[in-house]
């Protein structure tokens, strides 16, 4: 079969925050660019970060990039990467800067400075008094972000390709990217477009847990075309849960709650942080909050009748407040809690919310895999950032507010990168035959499959395997039946049937490809959590409760191929500065 | 609960239809998003948009028991039976749910929806006093899902010269932007009589925008910069 076959200098796969920026950057240079993305630009789920993003701008309490990156480090529970970690905090205000200059509308201070408010694992003087360092668009942030980025590319006239999947990753005989395979959801077309960069913007996979806050297009996309390529997949055991997802529906309820004066009380009106985190109490970092919450429940300290969940408290915070800052999450909570939380608290319990882990890269954004000599090696063309990529600027638990900064800072980069790798490599190399293979193959096994359960069948055993067996708090026989049970969940999926056979606008098959990339991620994420031996950051292992550096200072690695682990070095020297070394983690 | 959905796939049909669903919800299926989902688990060729599940993305805005709305944030507790569920009018139908928003995006794109100022940016942030922030209140919140713009009138006999209710809020969005310096050449841009006059005031987007926007009072304010500046 022939496929229509289109060239590029560069290929971005995901039009979120991090798509859009590193779009602009090439765009901006003059260089031939398609962004592919499954949604209209501005519907990502860049759209639905709340809070802020973090930049030591010091609008109201003085503040520095190094404070910054020592909250990061410690935040990470010392698996950030240092020269990441510096790269980003020492580029903060300026990529922020950047974004008010684009027309980004932040709330202002009275001096008409940007507002800034102060979040979770946040201080000033290297763990000293709470830091104001989340700059804000009232609680709709990444919408006011994502839509300035994308006004900002239509602008510069980016070439978009909108709702089209990436499929397959395109690597020829020495293991160099040269593309993808992609469709179009309105026609069923399928074609190759060919790249001298091909950069992965994909996004989160929260979608593999039952309580998630993810929108329904985080299938993670990007991971399952990279471990199908087989580059593999970094700290997978590693996920975010949000303390404050509406109790019920997942829906997010920003941790700006807690930065602006709400707290969380237990089914006696305890203020039970205080116990967890007696220095920063409601705003210790997220994966300590999220495990106060679940032993207050396990404890019988939960609200309702089933004692399942905790009550987050701001009416103290005053209409005003509420009404100027936090609107959205008011709408929220009156349309999916059914509560006004200028009145009453928002039941929340611990909910899926972000994936630390990811596409292995260095802070130029280059995919780094073992490709010839060793864990570090550049795969040439191959670019990824935003939450599929694992940079690892997040180590083993990320800071409220530090996403969007991340998307921001490494789009950026990324472009830069892209933009001087092609002026050294200016020409495509030649496609590989079978180019297409194992997208055809993939599309053919769905079009012919008779007798295979169906997506939604599937998809609902995989996400309940995972809520079930690899939690906020996982245990080693949990973990062990966790593993065989998603290794069949991963063989159902690859045997599923749609009865949709239309080439117009097919959902169905798209949810069944999506199922390929989920069941990819999931068992990413299961078989790294049994491996890992040690408790840190968000991987809270009941039978090894400590942080143990000595045997566990190490990033995972991946390998979906064989289904194999492997390990590499954190990278504890900064860019400039001297290291952080791992110490105890107290808030 | 009773469904009747718009059921149209090119591939195979030669008209539209409208297509029974008789469903048993979960307690947990509040919203139509959740009901929706929940017959997509059972036929899997009903085609429609969604991502977020709460309001924000903007995907899967329809017309529901005959209002425009967003299925995500709506209730399904309180909707007429049988729920009557067609795609947002006066767009071209791709399939089932899924309408083909190109004119709604040109549209959208004509009013050079960003920030233009020529002045090389300064070292730090631009400076905005929260009063002039406020002016933005109400219009950047806009997300995009047509729900406004498909209701009305005056978009549906001239979707190709009128910008309609969400292109002109975002208009406004920029006249009102204290850091932008083309008001005239965007207020040009408008001063035509279909593209900003159109608008009479029938105000079925204010009624439409799942947002809580009002897009007319926006329009009314673009008309006192247009008489303003003649006079």
């Amino acid at each position: 079969m022939a496929i229509a076959r289109r060239k590029f200098d560069a290929v971005i796969v995901g039009a979120g925050g991090a798509g859009m920026r590193a779009a602009l950057q090439l765009s901006e240079a003059g260089l031939k660019v398609a962004v592919l993305s499954k949604v209209f630009p501005t519907r990502s789920h860049t759209v639905a970060a709340q809070g802020g993003i973090a930049a030591a701008l010091g609008n109201v309490t003085e503040d520095n990039w190094h404070w910054h990156m020592y909250d990061t480090v410690k935040g990470s529970d010392y698996l950030g990467d240092q020269d990441a970690i510096e790269f980003m905090c020492r580029q903060a205000n300026e990529v922020v800067y950047e974004l008010e200059h684009f027309g980004m509308p932040f709330d202002r201070l009275e001096n008409g400075k940007i507002y800034q408010r102060p979040f979770g694992g946040q201080s000033q003087n290297f763990g000293g008094a709470q830091a104001t360092r989340s700059c804000a668009a009232a609680d709709r942030t990444g919408h006011a972000m994502l839509h300035t980025l994308y006004q900002r590319n239509v602008r510069a006239n980016t070439q978009f390709f909108i709702e089209w999947m990436g499929l397959d990753l395109i690597r020829d005989e020495q293991g160099d990217v040269l593309g993808v395979t992609a469709m179009e959801m309105e026609t069923g077309e399928v074609m190759v477009l060919e790249a001298k960069a091909t950069l992965f913007a994909t996004g989160g996979a929260g979608r593999i847990f039952q309580a998630s806050t993810n929108a329904f297009i985080n299938t993670g996309d990007g991971l399952g075309m990279t471990a199908r390529a087989g580059i593999p997949l970094e700290d997978m055991e590693f996920w975010q849960f949000h303390p404050t997802g509406v109790y019920g529906v997942g829906v997010l309820i920003s941790e700006a709650v807690r930065g602006e004066g709400g707290y969380l009380l237990n089914k006696d009106g305890e203020r039970f942080m205080q116990r967890y985190a007696p220095h920063a109490k409601d705003l210790a970092s997220r994966d300590v909050v999220s495990r106060a919450l679940t032993m207050e429940i396990k404890e019988g300290r939960g609200c309702g009748k089933d004692a399942d969940h905790l009550l987050l408290k701001l009416d103290h915070l005053g209409a005003d407040v509420i009404n100027m800052r936090l609107p959205g999450i008011r709408e929220i909570a009156i349309k999916f809690a059914q509560v006004d939380p200028i009145k009453e608290p928002i039941p929340v319990v611990p909910t899926a919310h972000y994936m630390m882990g990811g596409i292995p890269t260095n802070f130029h954004g280059q995919v780094v895999a073992p490709y010839k000599t060793g864990p570090e090696e550049v795969v040439p063309g191959f670019y990824a950032v935003g939450e599929c990529a694992c940079v690892s600027v997040h180590g083993a638990n990320r800071l409220g507010t530090n996403s969007l900064l991340d998307i921001i800072v490494f789009g950026r980069a990324a472009g830069n990168q892209i933009i001087e790798d092609l002026k050294k490599s200016p020409h495509h190399k030649p496609l590989p035959v079978d180019v297409a293979d194992r997208t055809l193959a993939r599309l053919a096994r769905l079009e012919s499959q008779k007798g295979g359960e169906s997506v939604a069948q599937v998809g609902t055993a995989l996400r309940k395997t995972m809520q079930a067996h690899c939690g906020v708090f996982r245990f080693a026989d949990m973990l062990k039946e966790g593993v065989a049970k998603i290794g069949e969940v991963a063989e159902r999926a690859a045997q599923t049937e749609i009865k949709d056979k239309s080439k117009v606008f097919n959902t169905a098959r798209i949810e069944a490809l999506e199922l390929d990339n989920l069941a990819e991620v999931a068992l990413a994420t299961m078989v790294s959590a049994e491996a890992r031996n040690e408790s840190r950051g968000a991987h809270a292992r009941d039978d090894f409760p400590e942080r143990d550096d000595e045997k566990w200072l190490k990033h995972t690695l991946y390998f979906s191929t064989d289904r194999r682990l492997d390990y590499k070095p954190v990278r504890l020297k900064p860019m400039t500065v001297e290291s952080f070394p791992p110490k105890p983690r107290v808030y | 609960m009773r469904f009747s959905i718009y059921r149209y796939d090119p591939d195979k049909d030669d008209k539209p239809y409208m297509q029974d669903y008789d469903i048993a919800l979960e307690p947990s299926d509040r919203m139509l998003l959740d009901a929706l989902v929940r017959i997509k688990s059972v036929d899997d060729s009903l085609s429609l948009r969604r991502s977020c599940r709460e309001g924000v993305c903007g995907s899967d805005a329809m017309n529901i028991n005959g209002r425009n709305g967003l299925a995500c944030t709506t209730p399904v507790a309180g909707l007429r039976e049988p729920v009557e569920l067609r795609p947002l009018p006066g767009l071209p139908v791709i399939r089932d749910l899924i309408v083909d928003m190109t004119q709604f995006f040109k549209q959208y794109h004509s009013i050079k929806p960003y920030l233009i100022n020529n002045d090389p940016p300064p070292e730090t942030e631009r400076l905005q006093s929260p009063e002039e922030r406020a002016k933005l209140d109400g219009a950047y919140e806009c997300i995009l899902c047509a729900c406004c713009t498909t209701a009305c009138p005056s978009f549906w006999w001239n979707p190709d010269k009128f910008v309609g209710p969400a292109g002109l809020l975002q208009a406004y969005r920029f006249l009102a932007d204290s850091r932008d310096q083309a008001s005239a050449e965007r207020l040009d841009n408008l001063e035509d009589p279909y593209r900003l006059f159109r608008c009479h005031s029938i105000m079925n987007c204010v009624d439409a925008c799942p947002k809580g926007l009002n897009p007319t009072n926006a329009i009314g304010k673009i008309k006192d910069m247009m008489v303003k500046r003649t006079v």
